[in-house]
């Protein structure tokens, strides 16, 4: 039998080398006449150690990492021979960072083959939704409710009460739509999952478009995700030459289809309504509400849109019970979330666990503090619309109230770590001009103020009348937040404001500026 | 992976245009859908071809011209022979981004966004990739690169050059 080794095809590894590698194994081991087996997977998300190459034994896979082309006859020799390597980490499963987690959503990324069917049902897979087609539509709604899930795109909001809107509503068609245009900086768990298990979206999918009735669902891919979208579209392939998808799903009378659509560079297009002009061929413009999406979404139709995350964490709920995933987490927000640690940061990579951990745990304990190995001096949760905070508010724990209630947002749960080299009025001037960028262009605190604001902050940076300037991009930003259409621009002053609040230093006259930054 | 970067692009052909239309015209919400097939074949969307997707789909050509020009993908003119995008986010910045910007810029002698004057990189803003936990990060037509340090950037920008 030959041997069976592991190497992401995940966009974060090949990033670093995971094509390389593979290519210089297969050609080492075909020079050596050893049967090997390349199975490529998604990652497991320990990127700081990709590319990570695994080997199946009798005791568990074997992780070895991060590897280059360079490394690849002495792994040779040690995978068949026995075992001891300089890169060896151990059984995969074992390593604590991965150990600690509690992988609900992410429980077969990194492990299984991505288009593979029968690799994802050998692993649970489609075990949700088989037991969802003995379920009445009121019986998988109280599921989905009773566990607690809310929209992981960021806002929030309860996932079962979104979807009983779109079933109770009578109309002659009805979509499902996947938002997987992940355009926060600081977040890659959609395009890891999609990568690397995109059955579980497809399935989560699927499971919505029974209970409310959709036979048709899209799925809106950023371009900036050229591998997710290959992964996505291979998948859908594949879940319907295995009768997953199109008529009879899995045997039953439902029909269900799945079609990917592309996005083309515009950030605003992963707010809802932006989303759904763009599926119809539009410019990105959002939408007022009401109406909402569940009455009137795309084309004019009941749709229900939620987050790739979202989706992805239905078939656990559905195959486990509600109660399994509300079990974990704290106050309003159950289950686990899908943490992504990023930026200046020596451990990054994806941390799925339950609410409840604290901010200061993530970065230092699991993060390992900064890849510079300098302090620590803001991170952003949240994406370009989330706050900044400083060290002083790491007690603060994962949760969406908690994070409110000191004037941020854990969004879609990314984090960016910062050292103390940052200077925190570029980043805030950072934030008015990707605003400004990328607003749609529909209401005018948004498309205007944004402008403004990188006006005023190039003013208060050039020491002009600071505090009247400052005055003014409060004012701004309290305009932006409450006069604002959607989330970009009323999402914005998140991290400006958070700026001069937390690191008003960097806001003062420029000698005190280059004092600090000495 | 290949991407259409990879190839060369065809010519501008008004029949081909037709052909790519009427491949996608039947399907709902179509026009991203085009733009996005004719740029893969031309590299860029050619002038002529906004009044043909107009045609096609029964809209006006401002529509088509207002979703082309809505989204930053859709090039009017085509790029230089390599298009190096370097990652311009938060992650990035965090991580050193801006400096290799700098420096990306000094050795094309463009600024971002401009294509060097021998036409053969095109060096582009990209606003997050996705690999934030390997940041910072570029994509050198399609192919995506992360650990950006000053050596490796130098190493793309001379195989963007060749």
């Amino acid at each position: 039998m030959s041997l069976r080794v592991f190497i992401p095809l995940d966009a974060g590894s090949v990033a670093v080398g995971a094509d390389d590698v593979a290519l210089a194994l297969a050609q080492a081991a075909k020079a050596g006449n050893i049967a090997i087996d390349i199975v490529r997977t998604g990652s497991r998300g320990l990127y700081w150690l990709e590319p990570m190459v695994e080997v199946a034994t009798s005791a568990g896979r074997i992780a070895f990492g991060p590897a280059t082309p360079a490394d690849v006859p002495s792994l040779l020799d040690a995978i068949t021979g026995n075992g001891q390597h300089p890169l060896r980490l151990g059984i995969a499963d074992e390593i604590p960072w991965l150990k600690r987690q509690t992988r609900l959503t992410f429980a077969r990324c990194g492990i299984t083959d991505p288009r593979s069917v029968e690799d994802y049902r050998a692993h649970g897979g489609y075990k949700g939704l088989e037991r969802a087609l003995t379920l009445s539509s009121d019986d998988i709604l109280a599921d989905v409710t009773a566990s607690g899930l809310r929209g992981r795109g960021g806002a929030g909001f309860p996932t079962g009460i979104k979807w009983k809107t779109v079933a109770q509503a009578q109309a002659d068609r009805k979509f499902i739509v996947c938002n997987a245009d992940e355009g926060d900086s600081g977040t890659f768990a959609d395009r890891m999952i999609m990568e690397g298990d995109p059955f579980v979206v497809i399935e989560g999918m699927t499971i919505a478009g029974i209970t409310v009735g959709a036979t048709k669902g899209y799925i809106y891919i950023r371009s900036e995700y050229p591998h997710a979208v290959i992964a996505m579209n291979a998948a859908i392939a594949a879940a319907k030459r295995a009768g997953y998808l199109g008529t009879k799903v899995g045997g039953s009378a439902h029909s269900f289809d799945l079609e990917v659509r592309v996005g083309a560079g515009a950030y605003v297009c992963g707010e809802e309504t932006s989303l759904l002009e763009s599926l119809e061929g539009r410019r990105g413009i959002v939408r007022a509400k009401p109406p909402l999406p569940a009455h009137k979404g795309l084309f004019g139709k009941p749709t229900v849109i939620n987050n790739v995350l979202s989706f992805a964490a239905i078939p656990f709920i559905l195959d486990n019970g509600a109660k399994a995933y509300a079990d974990y987490g704290m106050g309003r927000s159950r289950g686990t979330m899908p943490i992504q640690l990023a930026g200046n940061i020596r451990y990054g990579g994806l941390f799925e666990t339950a609410f409840g951990i604290t901010l200061g745990e993530l970065i230092d304990d699991i993060g390992g503090g900064t890849f510079t190995g300098r302090p620590v001096r803001a991170v952003q949760v949240g994406g370009p619309l989330g706050a900044y905070f400083p060290r002083a508010l790491f007690d603060t724990p994962f949760d969406y109230e908690a994070f409110a209630a000191r004037e941020g947002l854990i969004g879609h749960a990314g984090i960016v770590v910062f050292d103390d080299s940052v200077d925190m009025a570029k980043q805030a001037r950072f934030a008015m001009e990707f605003c400004a960028v990328e607003s749609c262009g529909k209401c005018t605190p948004c498309r205007i103020g944004s402008t403004r604001g990188v006006e005023t902050i190039d003013k208060i940076r050039r020491d002009e009348r600071v505090s009247e300037n400052l005055t003014v991009v409060e004012d701004l930003c309290n305009t932006m937040k409450f006069g604002s259409l959607c989330a970009l621009g009323g999402f914005t002053p998140y991290p400006v404001m958070s700026a001069l609040k937390h690191f008003r230093e960097d806001f003062g006259p420029a000698p005190a500026r280059l004092q600090a930054a000495e | 992976m290949t991407t259409a970067y990879d190839a060369p692009y065809e010519p501008w052909d008004s029949k081909r245009a037709t052909e790519i239309i009427s491949e996608h015209s039947g399907i709902e919400g179509a026009t991203l859908v085009i733009l996005h097939a004719l740029q893969e074949a031309f590299g860029y969307v050619p002038e002529p071809a906004i009044p043909m997707v107009a045609e096609a789909l029964n809209l006006s050509r401002a529509e088509v011209h207002g979703v082309f020009t809505f989204y930053h993908d859709f090039r009017k003119e085509p790029a230089g022979r390599h298009v190096l995008k370097l990652c311009r986010a938060e992650a990035c910045q965090a991580a050193g981004g801006d400096a290799l910007a700098a420096h990306a810029e000094a050795r094309l002698g463009v600024a971002i966004g401009n294509t060097s004057a021998d036409n053969r990189v095109t060096l582009e803003p990209i606003y997050c990739l996705g690999l934030c936990a390997t940041a910072p990060s570029a994509m050198l037509d399609g192919r995506v690169v992360g650990r950006l340090d000053e050596k490796r950037l130098d190493a793309l920008l001379a195989e963007a050059q060749r």
